[in-house]
Order: C-alpha cells, then structure tokens, then sequence
C-alpha cells in the first residue's frame, strides 16, 4: 500500500507541476512548408517567427506566458498540411501560425474555423478570406488587392498594350492569374499568352520561347521563388528583351540569390520587402540577417509580424480568449508606435484582408531597388 | 527562328537525358541493374561540390574535381560494393526495391544535411548567347550539347575500339563465356560503375547552372531518363542517345506547340506507344528469353 501511495503522489505532483507549467506557456503552433517547392518561403516565415518568439519571451511573453511554438513540416503537399493542423489543434493552441501555399491554406483553414481558433497565413490566394471565415488573418495582401496595384503599373508606368502571363499551376498561381487577367481586361490590356507551368518545374525552356514567340510588350511571372530564379536564368539565356514584370515573389531576394544577375531589370509590384526605406524594416532585416545567416525575404515579414499582431492584440483583450481575440482583429490597425513589432502600419478589414503601404521597386545590380510607395488603399 | 530555338533548347535538355540513359542503359546491360536512384545520382554531385566549397573553402574548379572522385567513389565504387552486390544474388526485384530506397536516402540525406531549398550552383562557362540568323542561341545550350555528346561519342569509341571496352561488352553479352574466355568480369562490371558515375556526375555538372541544385531534382531527371532508355532501346547506346535526344525535343515542341499543362503526359504517350509497337524501342535490339 505503501509503494501505492507513493506512486499516486508523485502522479499527483507531476500531473500539477504540468499544470503550472501549461499555465505559464501560450501554445501558438506553427504548421508551414519546409521542403518541397515552398521550403523557401517556408523558412523564411519559420524563422521570421522564431526571431519574434524569442523576442518576446525574452521580455517576459505574453501577458506573463511565455510563447512555446513548434515548427512542423507541411512538405508543401496540402493533404499533410491538413492533418499537422488537425494535430496542433488536438493540443489546444491560442493561435496558429501558417501554411504560406494557398492550395494548404484552402484545405486546412475549415478546422481551425471549427475549432474556432485564429489562424494567421502567408498565403494570397483571393477567395480565401472571401469564405466567411472569421478566423483567418492575412499577413499580406490577397490577390484581389495586389493584383490591381500591378495592373496599374503595366498601363501606366510600362505602358503596355499587350502582356504574356506566365504563373504556376497551384491555387496560389491560378488564383493570380485569374485576377491578373481581369484587372489587364478592365484596362484594355491585352493577353497574348498565357502559359501554365508546375510547382517545382526545372525546365523552362519552351515556356519562354512561348512566351518570347508572343510578341507581347512585358511578361508578367507569377510563380513560386525558386521557380521565378529558373524562369529569369531561362529568360537571360534566350535572350529576353521585354521587361518581366512580377509581384512581391519575383523581387524577393531569394529570388535575386538564386537568378543572380539574372535578375537584374525584373520589376513590379511589391507588398513587403525587407529593401524598402522604413527603418523598422532596416533594423528587422539586420537582426533576422545577424541570426540566421541570409537575408530574409517578404515571408520571414510575414511570420515575424504575425506573432507581434498576436501579442499587440492578445494584450490589448487582456487575456487569452479566441473568440475575443478574432472580433478584436476584425477593423483593428497597429502601427508601429502601438507595437514597433508590427514594422509598418498595418490594418485587418472584416474578412481578415490586410491593408498596408506597398512599393513599386526593381532589381538592380543584384538588389530590390524601390521606385515608389504607394499608399493604403483606405486612405 | 522559333523552331531553331525550340529545337537547339530541346537538344540541350535531351543531351543531359541521353547521357543520364546511357549510364542507365549501361548497369542494365552489365549487371541487370534497374537503377531507379539513377535521377538521385544526378543531383548528388552538384551538391558534393557544393559541399567542398562551403565547408572545405576550395575553388570552384577544385570543387568540380572533388566532386568527380566523390562520385566515383560513392556512385561508382560503394553503389556496387555495399548495394549492388550484396541484392543481386537475391534477384533483380529486391535490387530495384533497394535503389528506390537509396534514392529516397539520398533525398532525404541531402536535404537534411545540406539544405531543402534550391541552390545556385556556379556556371562552367559564360551565360552570353550568340545571334544565329535571327534566332538567339545560349553558349550555354551549345556547350551543353557539345560536352555531353563528345562524351557519349567518346564512350563509344572507348567501348567499340579499345580491348577493355570490347571486354565489357563481352562480359554485358554473355559474362560466363566471358569469363571463360579469360575476361575479368568483375572488373568489368566495376568499370561500367565507375562510368556512369562519371556520366550522372558530368550531367549535373552541366545542369545544375540551370535547374539550380535541389535535393527533388532527381525526381524529373530519373523519369525522364527511365523513359528515353525505354523509348530508345534499352539494350543500345545509340538507342538511349536517340531516345534522351528525342525526348528533349518532343518536350519542347509540345510545350511550345500542343499545351504547357499537358507537356507532362507527351512523354508517356511516347512511353505507351512504343511499349505497345515496338517494344525493343526505336533503335534496340529484339532480345528473346528462354524460360
């Protein structure tokens, strides 16, 4: 009996200790490519986190809890996305951070909308804050916002009259495309081509003599990053002249990294970029350089404001409560003198779409060069 | 113009397939090896150089030399030693199960120890194109060419024309009589590794500038190489030469010409069709098997 009492004491002890110990710890999980086609946005967004986690906790977390995250890999395939969200969920999380491809987002989101979690994307994919899903929240601009940025850039800074428009087969290109196609045929622009290419293809040689062959005044890519560097290398090699338009991923120095000078003269639109002239910004790209050994694109902003938006909002409701937190998010706008983690003024609307500055800007001698802001769409 | 570029682009792809198929084509006929790491062993090497230069600080032509004996060796010598050999007595089956086992090592090898996100890999010589009655043409695309069917040329001449080839061949015909009519079978064997380690090695030297080094690169190079040995001919150089040539052209031209989105699939009709009219494939040889 004795030994009994024993054993039911130190399971009493440990079960309490457990206790404190969930007690003093805020799970936000973070389920995001790792590997596959987007293992670079993945870990861009991964360690933009991580850097803000830790930042965070060394404070002193939130509301006195420490942040406790875990990365697992989604191999950017959306089916095993959906079942590491399923398995975040089973551990009650706050929040939950990621995926960044849409095709995940689209297929995973309905469980934590179940689950009546917040969950914060990189993903920019339209229709996905069009579902009436009150717990998604977007770390930048959907396709519905960036597209008619770049429409505008192609009428009135390139002055196009026709374009070709190459973009991956996946939700996140698919749903680019259609937007694009709609803001050039709002404009009177017209698509001379329009090539389909996949998720981690290497070879882009026919694409671009497709592309070269349609005679149009610019070519708009809208593929993921290590696609878009083996686009521009294949566009260099076969001479290209026409300007290659994109938006955000074309400029994003991964990109730059891996096209190298092929790269040089791509331009477009650009939700956020670690080269843009706001000092928060400067100082987030030293730090996450300093830490991680490169320098971070657009995805390592995302995932290192999300957390930030976590904590601004979470401590501005005083408590860890879900439901609270997704109402508060809704028409809520931070800006850096409310929470310098937040980098540049950032506002959510009723469906979760963000609104912030955007920069037109173009690769020169290897690096983003901004050309112009542009300003809040609310404003 | 179009149709020089298409065609001087699908040559330059269909270069790199011939070369990887006729190191497939090559274990086949020596050993039965069904090698299906084959796509693997062309990504391996782009990161051995990789390797030598992030973390033994070497120059990129030093790299390119350590890279080649890496190959060898790990391709060459120990795919035979510690895979091949010990599998084979067991049947071809449980060999081809313990290539695609390697192939997912390698994999996941390299994307565990070296990185999962694509790696630019440094040009062996200069990115300029050349102007050629008005189409433009990459030196790139040209040397990929040149380099890889010298290679192929060379391997011929070396199989055909020296003693050591025609012994190989000896020993890929008939390695009992072989043997019997004095022929070191063994060696034979090893060098037939040790060649196509040198052509994988060769052909991810030459399109890693290009596709960029990425641990899933195999993946697209090993399909692509299965099916231009089997649309060639499996049991011919000249037959897998033709077929990874083939097969760089058809892909481009339907691309470029039927759809991108059903570029795919051309390539497995071509597999289809030949499987169903000529089996032995375009330029093989029918081979009958007494049971």
């Amino acid at each position: 009996m004795k030994s009994w009492n024993r054993a039911a004491l130190a399971a009493a002890l440990c079960l309490a200790a457990a206790g404190v110990q969930a007690q003093q710890t805020v799970n936000i999980p973070d389920v995001i490519e790792l590997s596959g086609a987007g293992a670079v946005s993945g870990t861009n967004w991964k360690d933009g986190v991580t850097l803000a986690v830790d930042e965070i906790n060394a404070k002193g977390g939130i509301l006195g809890r420490k942040i406790v995250t875990t990365h697992t890999d989604t191999q950017s395939n959306p089916g095993v996305s959906r079942a590491l969200v399923q398995k975040a969920l089973d551990n009650d999380p706050y929040v939950l951070l990621g995926p960044v491809f849409s095709g995940s987002v689209k297929v995973n989101m309905l469980l934590a909308q179940q689950a009546e979690v917040p969950q914060f994307t990189g993903a920019e994919a339209a229709d996905i804050t069009q579902m009436g899903n009150p717990y998604i929240f977007r770390t930048s601009f959907g396709q519905q916002v960036s597209m008619p940025k770049i429409a505008n850039y192609v009428r009135d800074g390139i002055k196009a009259r026709s374009v070709a428009v190459v973009w991956v087969n996946n939700d996140f290109g698919k749903g680019g495309r259609d937007s694009f196609i709609k803001e050039m045929g709002s404009r009177g622009i017209k698509v001379v081509a329009d090539v389909s290419t996949e998720s981690g293809q290497v070879d882009f040689a026919a694409d671009v003599v497709k592309v070269k062959n349609a005679g149009a005044d610019c070519i708009f890519v809208y593929t993921n990053e290590e696609e878009s560097a083996r686009f521009l290398r294949e566009a260099k090699k076969q001479g290209i002249k026409v300007p290659l338009l994109g938006e955000t991923t074309l400029l994003g120095q991964k990109v730059i990294d891996l096209a190298g000078d092929a790269a040089n003269g791509a331009r477009g639109h650009v939700g956020l970029s670690v080269d843009v002239p706001v000092p928060a910004i400067q100082e987030f790209k030293a730090k996450f350089s300093k830490r991680f050994g490169y320098v971070p694109d657009h995805n390592g902003i995302k995932g290192y404001t999300a957390v930030y938006a976590i904590k601004y909002v979470t401590t501005k409701i005083g408590k860890f409560d879900r439901k609270l937190f997704a109402k508060t998010m809704h028409g809520l706008t931070i800006t850096p003198a409310m929470e310098p983690g937040i980098l540049i003024e950032t506002s959510w609307d009723d469906k979760g779409d963000i609104d912030r500055i955007s920069f037109l800007a173009e690769v020169v001698d290897g690096k983003q060069k901004v050309t112009a802001t542009l300003p809040k769409l609310g404003k | 113009m179009a149709l020089l570029q298409i065609l001087i682009s699908g040559l330059a792809t269909g270069a790199i397939y011939a070369l990887v198929a006729v190191g497939f084509m090559l274990l086949w006929q020596t050993s039965q090896t069904i090698n299906f790491a084959q796509g693997e062993f062309v990504m391996l090497p782009a990161f051995f150089v990789l390797g030598a230069m992030k973390f033994g600080g070497m120059p990129f032509w030093l790299a390119i030399v350590v890279g080649l004996l890496l190959s060898l060796i790990v391709l060459g010598v120990l795919f035979k030693v510690l895979l091949v050999d010990p599998m084979l007595r067991h049947g071809v089956l449980p060999l081809v199960i313990s290539t695609i086992a390697l192939a997912l090592f390698f994999k996941e090898g390299v994307k565990t120890w070296y990185a999962a996100e694509a790696q630019p890999f440094p040009a062996l010589w200069s990115n300029d194109n050349l102007e050629i009655g008005g189409a433009v043409i990459s030196v790139q695309n040209l040397v990929i060419i040149v380099v890889a069917v010298t290679a192929v040329l060379a391997l011929q001449w070396f199989l055909a024309r020296t003693r050591t080839g025609r012994c190989m061949q000896a020993t890929a015909q008939n390695p009992a009589l072989a043997r019997i009519l004095g022929v070191r079978v063994e060696r034979m064997i090893l060098y037939t590794f040790l060649i196509n380690a040198a052509l994988v090695a060769l052909a991810s030297f030459l399109i890693s500038p290009i596709y960029l080094a990425k641990f899933s690169n195999g993946e697209t190079l090993g399909m692509a190489a299965f099916i231009a040995a089997i649309v060639g001919g499996f049991n011919q150089v000249r037959g897998a030469i033709a077929g990874g040539l083939l097969l760089g052209v058809v892909d481009n031209l339907a691309a470029s010409y039927i759809s991108t989105q059903y570029r795919g699939a051309i390539p497995l009709f071509l597999l289809i069709a030949v499987i169903l009219f000529r089996p032995q494939g375009l330029l093989g040889r029918a081979e009958e098997r007494s049971v």
